[in-house]
């Protein structure tokens, strides 16, 4: 049933400090909500339970994205579409560019933000999986001053992450130095668009004489959270890619997975196809 | 009730609403615009397409107090009709000639999708086409009749 909108307030602060100022000083909790695509849609189900919400739609001191020599930083308000039209992401980081395609729609894509697609912390979320193997970095901020942490440290258990009831995601910065490795990414789903996955993988790997010297493996929907599957990252450390090698990795990744039976999808299934799909990168390499 | 301030179709209004109101309702309630249609609810249709900023949206999940300063284009303002001047736009005409639109349900959604698509791809491929009306369901048409409007609507050079 839909919610009673009179019910709910937001406002919209005009800055950031007044935003972080009013989290840090408000007796009441409120509820950040950026482009709404998935607020927006529990608020209509009748689901949404916080009553008090802060816009940072549009806010332009986290709506950026910034190239350094070294480094990108993403602002955590640039929309799917900010992040599909820069052409460094494109260019450079092409598997994050491949997940802001297929996150929603157009138009969801003019709206949603990768902080909101974060902090969201949905285990099937489009680019996570991404984000894990470029090992990107958070900044939080607060009244109290920025904080910064490696993105696979952000997650605690289903939905729960280390951001503080005063704290917003900041931005997230991505270092340039991925051109020498091969990269994968997969979401399986009934379609591209809209779709929410049944399973994704994103990987990376950096060779040496036929040897991997390095690989991150991303996932999505195989854990209670996006998390990269270190153990089946070590079964193919040092490695070279042989028929037993691909069979040891396959078997560590249903082991490692922890995937559940849904509306979706089957654990069964889910752990199936990312074995393939693990197995379908490691040929390329 | 908060006071939002847009423009919406080249015209300043100024609506008072519960802040988390969704643009959609204030559409339809509130301004009697009801072009913008209510399919799913949740962002998948597109059946509520507008345009905000010139970019494509799905106006049920905007707050209305997001719109703040925003300039809206609704299906009513893509070709405003008047006594003098009945034409339609382009891309209205090419789905009216092509039997781009069936029931109708989706047939604003699917306009303004077009309307963006074309503004950043004038010529579109057919794979264009297709990302562009991704988030825009129809139950009627096999989506075929509407690529082929897409289509006349660019070779007519409707993004101008």
């Amino acid at each position: 049933m839909r919610s009673n909108v009179t019910q709910y307030d937001l406002i919209a602060p005009n800055s950031l400090d007044a935003v972080l100022q009013i989290l840090a000083d408000s007796p009441d909790r409120y509820t950040p909500i950026a482009g709404g695509t998935e607020l927006m849609v529990a608020l209509g189900a009748g689901r949404l339970q916080s009553r008090k919400l802060i816009s940072l739609w549009n806010l332009e001191e986290l709506r950026f994205i910034e190239i350094t020599p070294d480094a990108i930083v993403i602002g955590a308000g640039a929309t799917f579409t900010d992040i599909r039209k820069n052409p460094v992401i494109a260019k450079e980081f092409s598997i994050l560019a491949d997940a802001a395609s297929w996150t929603g729609s157009i138009a969801n894509q003019n709206r949603g933000t990768l902080g909101g697609n974060i902090v969201n912390a949905s285990p099937a979320a489009d680019s996570p999986p991404a984000l894990l193997v470029y090992d990107a970095e958070l900044t939080l901020i607060s009244t109290r001053g920025p904080r910064t942490l490696p993105y696979r440290n952000f997650h605690l258990a289903y939905k729960q992450t280390v951001l503080e009831p005063d704290e917003l995601l900041h931005s997230i910065t991505i270092l340039r130095n991925y051109g020498g490795y091969k990269t994968y990414i997969r979401k399986v789903g009934p379609r591209n668009a809209q779709a929410i996955s049944k399973v994704a993988i994103a990987a990376l790997a950096h060779m040496n004489n036929g040897r991997v010297k390095e690989i991150r493996i991303g996932a999505a929907s195989l854990r209670e959270y996006p998390a990269r599957l270190t153990a089946t990252e070590q079964s193919l450390t040092a490695k070279t890619i042989t028929p037993k090698v691909i069979a040891a990795a396959r078997a560590a990744i249903l082991t490692e997975a922890r995937p559940i039976d849904d509306i979706r999808s089957t654990a069964r299934y889910r752990a199936t196809v990312a074995a393939n799909l693990l197995e379908e990168f490691l040929r390329t390499l | 009730m908060t006071t939002t301030r847009f423009t919406i179709n080249g015209h300043k209004k100024s609506i008072d609403a519960p802040p988390m109101k969704r643009l959609l309702d204030v559409l339809r309630e509130d301004l009697h615009l009801t072009g913008a249609k209510e399919g799913c609810g949740e962002g998948e249709c597109g059946a509520c397409a507008v345009l905000i900023d010139g970019d494509l949206v799905n106006s049920c999940l905007v707050p209305v107090l997001q719109t703040e300063g925003a300039h809206i284009t609704t299906i009513e303002g893509l070709a405003p009709l008047t006594e003098k001047d009945e034409k339609l736009h382009p891309i209205q005409q090419c789905f009216l000639e092509e039997g781009g639109a069936q029931c109708g349900i989706c047939t604003p959604g699917m306009i303004l999708a077009t309307h963006h698509l074309l503004e950043k791809h004038p010529q579109p491929t057919l794979l264009q086409i297709q990302e562009g009306l991704n988030g825009n369901l129809c139950r009627c048409t096999g989506y075929m009749r509407i690529f082929n409007a897409i289509h006349q609507s660019a070779l007519a050079g409707a993004a101008k």
